[in-house]
Order: C-alpha cells, then sequence, then structure tokens
C-alpha cells in the first residue's frame, strides 16, 4: 500500500465517514489539510468569517440533515474561536466533528506562536476530545469520533493534529468497526421498567406527555404520534422538541416553561402522571423545582443516565434510545380517551389565549413572525437567535416537521442565527429558510451575509428590530425598577449592510409593508434581508419569571391588552 | 453538599488527559476531593483510581454518572457501603533526640509501623492503615516534632469475589493509540 500524508488520511476518513460539507477556515497549523482538500472534489469546503460561525453552521446542518457536521480551524485563535459553538453543540446534543490543527509536536508545552491547548480547553464541553501525536493515530480517532459523535445521546467531539502530524506519511487503514470499553450507550429500555410505565399511563387520568429534543433526534416523531394517540395523551413539545410532534395536531399543546403557553404551566401542575420523552426537565422549563408538578407522578424516557434523577424525581425511569423504547412500549399502551383531560386544556386555551395578537396599526413583532409562517409554507426551515425575537419564533411555531425549527436551547448564543441559517441552507438547497434575527444577535455574527453571495444561499433574514437588546430590557423593565442599562446601542443602516454583502434589503417601517415585503424576499431568487422595524417595548409574555414556580406564570398582563394606552 | 466521606473506585483507560478529564467532572459540581491515588491495575492499559469525596449520596449519584460519560472511564462504584479492605500509606519524619529515640520506637511498633531511615537528628517511619490508625499514629508523634509527612490517600478494595474485568485485547495493551504505547513521545500521560 502507498503512503499518505496524514491530512491526505483526515479527507479519506471523512470520505468513508459519509462527510460531503466542511465549514472551515485556514491557518498555519490546518494548511497540509487545506493542501489535501483540492484531491477531493466530492467534499465541498465553506469559507466562514469567524471560526465560531464554521462551528454553528456545522451544528445547524447536523441538526437538520441528521448526519454529523464537520468543522475545521487552525491552531490558537482558530481553535478557541470554535469554543462558542462546541459549547452550543454540547448544550444541545448535538452531532460535530471538530478537527483543529496544532503547532508542531515539539513545539506543544512551550507556548509556541498560535498555541493553544484546546484539548485542554474543551473538556467540560466536548463529549470527547483528544490529541493525535502519531499519524498512525489519525485514522482510529477520527473513526472513534464520529462514532461518538452520533451515536448515544450526540455531542461534540475534537480531534486535535499537529501540523507534522498531518504532514507525517502513513499507510491508509481505515477501522471497520470501533471497540471503546468505557463507551456502551444503552438503546433499549427495560423490560420491566416499561411494563411500569404502560401500566402508570393505564391507571391516569390526566396524564401529560412532555416532548424534548430526544424526540427529534432519535427521529421518533412517528411513534411519539402513535403513543399520543393511542392513548389520547396531550404532548407538550419543548423548545428543541419543537416539531417533534406535529404542530397542527389537535393534542399538541405547543411550548411550556418560561416563555410557554400558560395551559400549559397549568397543566404540567394539574397533571398526574408527567412523561418526559428525551428532554432535561431544564430549569426553564420547570421553574421551582420544589413546586414542579406538584400531583405528577413522573416517568422519564432518555438515552443519558445521568439525566435521570438529575433535577426531578422520578418514579419510573427508562434509559434508552427514544425511538426503541417508544416501539417497546406502544404495545403495551392500552387505548384511553381522557375527553375530561382534553376538554380542561381546551377550556384552559380559550380562557387563556397566551398567543393572542393586539390589534394595532403598529408592527408588533410577534405579527411579523407569524405573517412569515403564515406566508412561507409547510417546507420551509428556520433558524433563530437567542431573546425575545426567538421565545416569539417558538410560540407561533406550529409547523410539522421535526427538523424545521432549528435554535440555540441550551446555551443561548446570541448570533447564532446567521451561521445556523447558512447551514440549514446548505443542508436544504432547495427549501426557504428564514433567519429571525435580533438586532443585537445579528451584529455578532453578521460578517457571515458575505457567504450568501459567495456560495448563492437565497436565506431570508428577518430583523426584528426592536432597537433593544429586547430580552435584557425586559428583564431590567421587570425586575430592575426599569433601569436600562446598555440595552440600547448605535445600530447600523442594515439596508446598507445587506447591500455592502450583495443582498437585498428591504426596511419595513409601517405595518401595511409588513406582508408586501415577506410575499417579495419569498419571491426573490437571491438572498434578502428585511429590517423590521418594530413597536420597542413589547414584552414577551406570557412569562414565568425566574426561581417561581410554574403556578406563577403571568399569562396576559394588562398593559398587553389593545385599550391600554401606552 | 456536605455529606459522609464516600470511597469511588474508578477503572480507567490509560490515556493522555484522563485524569484532567475526571478532574473536571468533580470540579464542575464544586465537590472537594479529599484524596485521589491512581496506579496500574492487573489489565495491562487501564489504571484504577481510588477517590473519596465529600458529599450527600444524591450528589455523588449524579457525578458518578457524569464520570461515566467520559469515555475513557470503563468502571466506576461507590464502594462505601461495600465490604471493602482500605488502606493508605504514610511516611512520617520525626525528629529524635538520642534521648527519645526509644520511646518513638516503641510507638512505631505499637502500630506496626516501620523506622525505614534513621538519620542523626530524625527518623522517617513508614505506617499503612486506614486513615485514623495513620491519624493516631501522627498524634502520637506530633509531640516529639513532626519534620515532614505525607500520606497516599484511601486505595480500597472490595472483599470476596471479583466481578469480571473487560478481557485484554490480544496485543496485551487497552490503548487504541500509539501515541500513548510503549517506545512513543508521551507529551501528556496520565497524571
Amino acid at each position: 500500500m502507498t503512503k499518505i500524508s496524514g491530512a491526505e488520511i483526515i479527507m479519506e476518513c471523512l470520505r468513508k465517514e459519509g462527510v460531503d460539507i466542511i465549514f472551515g477556515y485556514p491557518g498555519g497549523a490546518n494548511l497540509p489539510m487545506y493542501d489535501a482538500l483540492h484531491k477531493y472534489p466530492d467534499i465541498k469546503h465553506v469559507l466562514v468569517r469567524h471560526e465560531q460561525s464554521a462551528a454553528h453552521a456545522a451544528d445547524a446542518y447536523a441538526r437538520v440533515s441528521g448526519k454529523a457536521g464537520v468543522a475545521w480551524a487552525t491552531s490558537g485563535p482558530g481553535a478557541t474561536n470554535l469554543v462558542t459553538g462546541i459549547a452550543n453543540a454540547w448544550m444541545d446534543s448535538v452531532p460535530l466533528v471538530c478537527i483543529t490543527g496544532q503547532v508542531v509536536s515539539w513545539l506543544l508545552g512551550r507556548d509556541g506562536f498560535q498555541e493553544a491547548d484546546i484539548t485542554g480547553i474543551t473538556i467540560p464541553i466536548v463529549k470527547h476530545n483528544v490529541l493525535v501525536l502519531d499519524v498512525e493515530d489519525i485514522a482510529p480517532a477520527i473513526a472513534e469520533a464520529f462514532h461518538i459523535a452520533t451515536t448515544g445521546r450526540p455531542g461534540p467531539v475534537l480531534v486535535d493534529i499537529p501540523r507534522d502530524v498531518q504532514q507525517a506519511l502513513c499507510e491508509f487503514e481505515y477501522p471497520d468497526k470501533v471497540d471503546l470499553p468505557g463507551y456502551q450507550p444503552t438503546y433499549k429500555g427495560h423490560p420491566q421498567q416499561v411494563k411500569k410505565a404502560a401500566q402508570l399511563i393505564a391507571e391516569s387520568e390526566k396524564p401529560l406527555i412532555l416532548a424534548g429534543h430526544g424526540v427529534v433526534i432519535a427521529r421518533a416523531a412517528d411513534e411519539l404520534r402513535e403513543l399520543a394517540e393511542k392513548a389520547q395523551i396531550p404532548v407538550i413539545t419543548t423548545l428543541l422538541g419543537l416539531g417533534g410532534f406535529p404542530g397542527t395536531h389537535e393534542l399538541n399543546m405547543g411550548m411550556p416553561g418560561m416563555h410557554g403557553m400558560y395551559w400549559n404551566n397549568m397543566g404540567i401542575q394539574e397533571a398526574d402522571l408527567v412523561i418526559g420523552i428525551g428532554m432535561r426537565f431544564d430549569d426553564r422549563v420547570t421553574g421551582a423545582l420544589k413546586d414542579f408538578a406538584p400531583n405528577a407522578k413522573i416517568v422519564h424516557i432518555d438515552i443519558d443516565p445521568a439525566e435521570i434523577g438529575k433535577n426531578v424525581k422520578t418514579l419510573v425511569p427508562i434509559v434508552g434510545d427514544v425511538k426503541t423504547v417508544l416501539q417497546q412500549l406502544i404495545p403495551h399502551v392500552q387505548p384511553a380517551r381522557h375527553d375530561a383531560w382534553r376538554r380542561w386544556f381546551a377550556d384552559m386555551r380559550a380562557k387563556h389565549p397566551s398567543i393572542a395578537i393586539p390589534e394595532t396599526d403598529k408592527i408588533l413583532p410577534q405579527y411579523v413572525i407569524k405573517s412569515i409562517y403564515d406566508a412561507s409554507g409547510p417546507n420551509a426551515y428556520y433558524a433563530t437567535g437567542v431573546g425575545q425575537h426567538q421565545m416569539w419564533a417558538a410560540q407561533y411555531f406550529w409547523g410539522d416537521n421535526p427538523y424545521s425549527f432549528v435554535t440555540s436551547g441550551g446555551l443561548g448564543t446570541m448570533g447564532f442565527e446567521v451561521p445556523a441559517a447558512i447551514g440549514v441552507q446548505f443542508a436544504r438547497p432547495k427549501n426557504t429558510v428564514w433567519a429571525f434575527c435580533g438586532d443585537g444577535g445579528f451584529q455578532m455574527t453578521m460578517q457571515e451575509l458575505a457567504l450568501c453571495t459567495e456560495y448563492e444561499l437565497p436565506i431570508k433574514f428577518a430583523i426584528i428590530n426592536n432597537n433593544y437588546l429586547g430580552m435584557v430590557r425586559q428583564w431590567q423593565d421587570t425586575f430592575y425598577a426599569g433601569n436600562k442599562e446598555s440595552v440600547r446601542m448605535f445600530q447600523p443602516d442594515f439596508v446598507k449592510i445587506a447591500e455592502a454583502m450583495g443582498i437585498t434589503g428591504i426596511r419595513v417601517s409601517d405595518k401595511s409593508m409588513v406582508e408586501s415585503s415577506i410575499e417579495a424576499a419569498l419571491r426573490h431568487p437571491g438572498a434578502v434581508l428585511i429590517d423590521f422595524q418594530v413597536e420597542e417595548a413589547e414584552d414577551c409574555f406570557p412569562m414565568m419569571p425566574p426561581g417561581v414556580s410554574l403556578s406563577d406564570t403571568i399569562d396576559q398582563p394588562a398593559m398587553r391588552q389593545p385599550e391600554f394606552a401606552r | 453538599m456536605s455529606g459522609r466521606i464516600h470511597t469511588i473506585v474508578a477503572l480507567v483507560e490509560n490515556r493522555p488527559g484522563v485524569l484532567n478529564k475526571i478532574a473536571s467532572k468533580w470540579r464542575q459540581r464544586a465537590f472537594n476531593i479529599e484524596s485521589l491515588t491512581v496506579g496500574h491495575s492487573e489489565v495491562p492499559g487501564l489504571s484504577r483510581m481510588t477517590f473519596t469525596v465529600d458529599g450527600a449520596a444524591n450528589d455523588i449519584e449524579q457525578v458518578t454518572k457524569q464520570l461515566y460519560k467520559v469515555i475513557e472511564v470503563v468502571k466506576i462504584t461507590d464502594v462505601t457501603d461495600d465490604a471493602t479492605v482500605a488502606r493508605e500509606l504514610a511516611l512520617i519524619k520525626v525528629a529524635t533526640t538520642k534521648e527519645n529515640r526509644s520511646a518513638i520506637i516503641e510507638i512505631v511498633d505499637v502500630f506496626r509501623a516501620k523506622i525505614v531511615d534513621v538519620g542523626t537528628d530524625s527518623v522517617v517511619i513508614e505506617a499503612t492503615g486506614m486513615e485514623d490508625k495513620i491519624d493516631a499514629l501522627v498524634g502520637m508523634l506530633t509531640p516529639y516534632g513532626l519534620k515532614e509527612l505525607v500520606r497516599t490517600g484511601r486505595v480500597a478494595m472490595v472483599r470476596g469475589g471479583t466481578p469480571p474485568l473487560p478481557e485484554a485485547p490480544q496485543n496485551g495493551a487497552f490503548h487504541h493509540y500509539r501515541s500513548a504505547g510503549e517506545g512513543k513521545p508521551k507529551v501528556g500521560s496520565l497524571i
């Protein structure tokens, strides 16, 4: 066999793993990898403008495509710039393989130019990482990286490879199987526990399903639907679980939690059985733990044993892959109607229309978001940033595609929306992709707009521009006596920025233009940025103040009513 | 999070950076490790670590689950409530004079410790046992003038039958990477 360079081995490994796209940025320590790229024309490289965006774009690509995302960066600052993106993928359980160049091995630990101990830095935010010091180890290290990233509870893996190791020669042999004695995820649920869960469902009069990202990751939307329909159980989906149950389904209750539907927060407190499926009882969902679901027994299905009992006490834990466990569970579940319980929800929803939009001449942010959903049809994809616009985007998302709502849930990374939309568009080149942007977060990653021109990506950017860091402003108004500090900033002319980046820009400052501008953007074959100048002081409700229980959720304060004069 | 002292035994692959990864999991949950020992196990390529930590049982359970997430951790057990043999080793340097040397030797004998080095004005004592025995010995020796003390921390082993371990691969080594193997440069090491 002929010997090839370590960098070529990396490319061969990526080809074996079925990788067709890399998001990356070159530099001194990964030059050999870039030198090998042109020999592999079947693998596309997307040159981002900042390494953080490489990680975010690969992250979003992975969420939509179901394959591992791949991000490249050079040593030192290139690698450290990945850190936010890696942490984001870690918190949201996204399979991400980062390959970083490192300074030559004889300079390691000597503070060489652009040296950073990236394996040390990333320990708390990766599923696994490794520094490869021998060219013969590259293939097994990358095989392990993909295996670990994509199996069990997915997550980011970082492989750090010094430049001299990339240049060293070796025969390429890809391991046909990975054997890790310390890594044996459990896929099948314990049969006894599954039967116990079915028994609890049969005994329950007010059962509730809390479905999370695990349903989406496990591709288990069909199984979830079958379970819910068989026993007529209302389904609440967490922020990252949106779409995991069809938004248009009569049993779908939408999102719970800090900015979730009022009826859901009350429903959780009322339920006698909570079935958590592929979710982790995050504080934004549970509120004060001591008061969470006081009347409910809890069944918790998750592939990660560390999630069981981490936040809430569980009566029946089932460790396993959500899809497999639901397939095991469904045959044991007895058909039921739960009419009274579903009526309770219907009444609650009628009495507390949490997301009704007040009539006004002003451009309300939620009106803009809802108009975009209404105009874009069932095949569109959405990426969001973090803050008020994200919560509105989640509240008004009632779509059926489990992979169409891409958001930074756990880490809450502002600026995620722009590179995420790019990753989504590469994964779904034929579909409409909207980026819901905050005017603050957009300025964190707006340099990536250039990619829309360079790679002909027809992404539609909707800046929900309230001229504030809106969520922070809302908290300052609510909890800090209205002391608005560092939440208003000079804003560039976003339309000119769009034009400078080679895409179309539209400014919308009148309500009558909202729908026509959205239609114009959808008709336009290229990328469009719309700067929606929305009502500045609109607050996001419902809201559960931090630290209190779900029962204390504020639904629609008087100031939200249309007759209230500001 | 204070509770009682737990003894945790972990079997880990001997790869660079493993200690750092494990320590990170304890640190994230704000645990203070009371003692930590690490060394080779009976399986080539696998090391055995013994931790003692102070904490409530459910906190410890959560951390052990988190520790399982470290890919190189093969097995981890809280042996606090198991019947175990547990020991630590101490080396104690005590100031001596001609007059009190025999009294010190007497104390050492009572504790079944050993004098392993004698100098003109000091002796080095080696003692093994549970922490309370070492504490008591140190307490007896302190009035003579403790010059230096080093303790290994606890190592522990469950009594009786041993659960089966993963079999060592054909080549007799657990590590997958030559980086961590014999004759290769070791930039990092387990510790």
